[in-house]
């Protein structure tokens, strides 16, 4: 099966929509599919990955922690634009910390999450086969 | 060329299926295969047999129908996507025990993997939402 | 080959047409439908947005959605090219990639 480069571009916040869950959950059924996924988070998408998310005061599906399992399917590259990060007042420390172990360097644990600016994002979005938005 | 459809909308509510049909329509007259129209988010609702709109308005869903019949469209409704919203075929319906179904002839309930594989197979995806 | 960049939103209520233009590298190409067709009035808010827009894309817009909703061609931003379906189709078959603004 051919490989094509599959970028999720992310521009809604979570729970007050279904968007991102049901996102995330493309993302991990697609994970079985052996292709090169990226993740992109821009606008209101940024805030799905804020760290102490709690939603069970309002009971709907807590999926933040899942974010965290996307190393484990290989799924390593999210970036988050940093404009985007800028304009809510929110840096890198508001983000949870996503990691891979890294096979091709005896395991290393490496960071999953890199920030970029718009202008790299563009350039990362020219480079994709197919981009599924969300 | 080859295209795939995303659908992430319901019909009425948002302009985001009509949109879609009539890409779909205007592919198909210019000759373009259509790989798959994939319903996804609440765009599942566009497989419902049930819904009554007013004489004088289109019927989305039946004429999602009828176009999947005339070209022999896929069109798939997410299962996760459709069993979350109470769209359930004959079998869904049996095995969650219900006690009715309500898929609208031509559509069918499948994996979210069909999305994935809609990426692959096709030379262009495109998403209309909202 | 290039991104298509469509827009559906009315740049007055939501974002998507200013998310569009900050990530939209100059010569991909931006097609204006549904909601999104409010942007190209030549007097607007968004009008010297879309003038500089129009500096570095080839800018469209989806003529049966003007025609919905009753924005006539008169007070269109010059050098948004119209298009029915057919050209919508065509487009996309021009750009490799398809970037909806949701």
């Amino acid at each position: 099966m051919a490989t094509k480069k599959f970028l999720y571009v992310n521009r809604k916040p979570p729970h007050g929509s279904i968007y991102a869950l049901e996102s995330l959950e493309v993302v991990l059924i697609g994970a079985a599919f052996e292709q090169d996924v990226t993740l992109a988070f821009i606008d209101d998408g940024v805030y799905q990955l804020l760290q102490k998310q709690d939603s069970s005061a309002i009971a709907t599906k807590n999926f933040a922690p899942t974010f965290r399992a996307l190393g484990d399917y290989d799924v390593n590259k999210i970036y988050v634009e940093r404009e985007s990060l800028e304009m809510r007042g929110l840096g890198k420390d508001d983000l949870m910390p996503l990691t891979w172990e890294d096979e091709d360097d005896d395991w290393a644990e490496k960071d999953s999450i890199h920030i970029v600016s718009s202008a790299e994002l563009a350039e990362i979005i020219e480079q994709q086969d197919v981009l599924l938005n969300f | 060329m080859k295209f795939s459809i995303l659908i992430n909308e319901g019909p009425y509510t948002h302009q985001a299926s009509d949109s879609a049909y009539h890409f779909t329509e205007a592919a198909l007259r210019a000759g373009h295969e259509i790989v798959r129209v994939f319903f996804y988010h609440d765009g599942v609702y566009n497989g419902t047999r049930l819904s009554v709109p007013p004489q004088d308005d289109r019927n989305v869903s039946e004429r999602w129908s009828a176009l999947g019949q005339e070209h022999s469209l896929e069109l798939i409704l997410c299962v996760a996507a459709a069993q979350r919203r109470g769209m359930l075929d004959e079998d869904e319906a049996r095995r969650a025990g219900k006690d009715s179904n309500n898929i609208a002839p031509g559509f069918e309930i499948s994996g979210l993997g069909q999305l994935v594989d809609a990426g692959i197979q096709a030379d262009r995806l495109i998403v209309f939402g909202d | 080959m290039s991104v298509l960049h469509i827009v559906n939103k009315s740049p007055f209520d939501r974002n998507s047409l200013d998310s569009c233009l900050r990530l939209a590298r100059p010569g991909s190409a931006i097609l204006l439908i549904e909601d999104g067709i409010y942007a190209v009035r030549d007097n607007s808010a968004a009008a010297d947005r879309m003038r500089q827009a129009l500096e570095n894309h080839p800018v469209y817009a989806l003529q049966p959605d003007l025609q919905a909703r009753g924005v006539g061609e008169e007070n269109m931003l010059d050098g948004i090219t119209l298009v029915d379906y057919d050209g919508f189709v065509k487009l996309t078959t021009e750009y490799d990639k398809l970037q909806s603004w949701l």
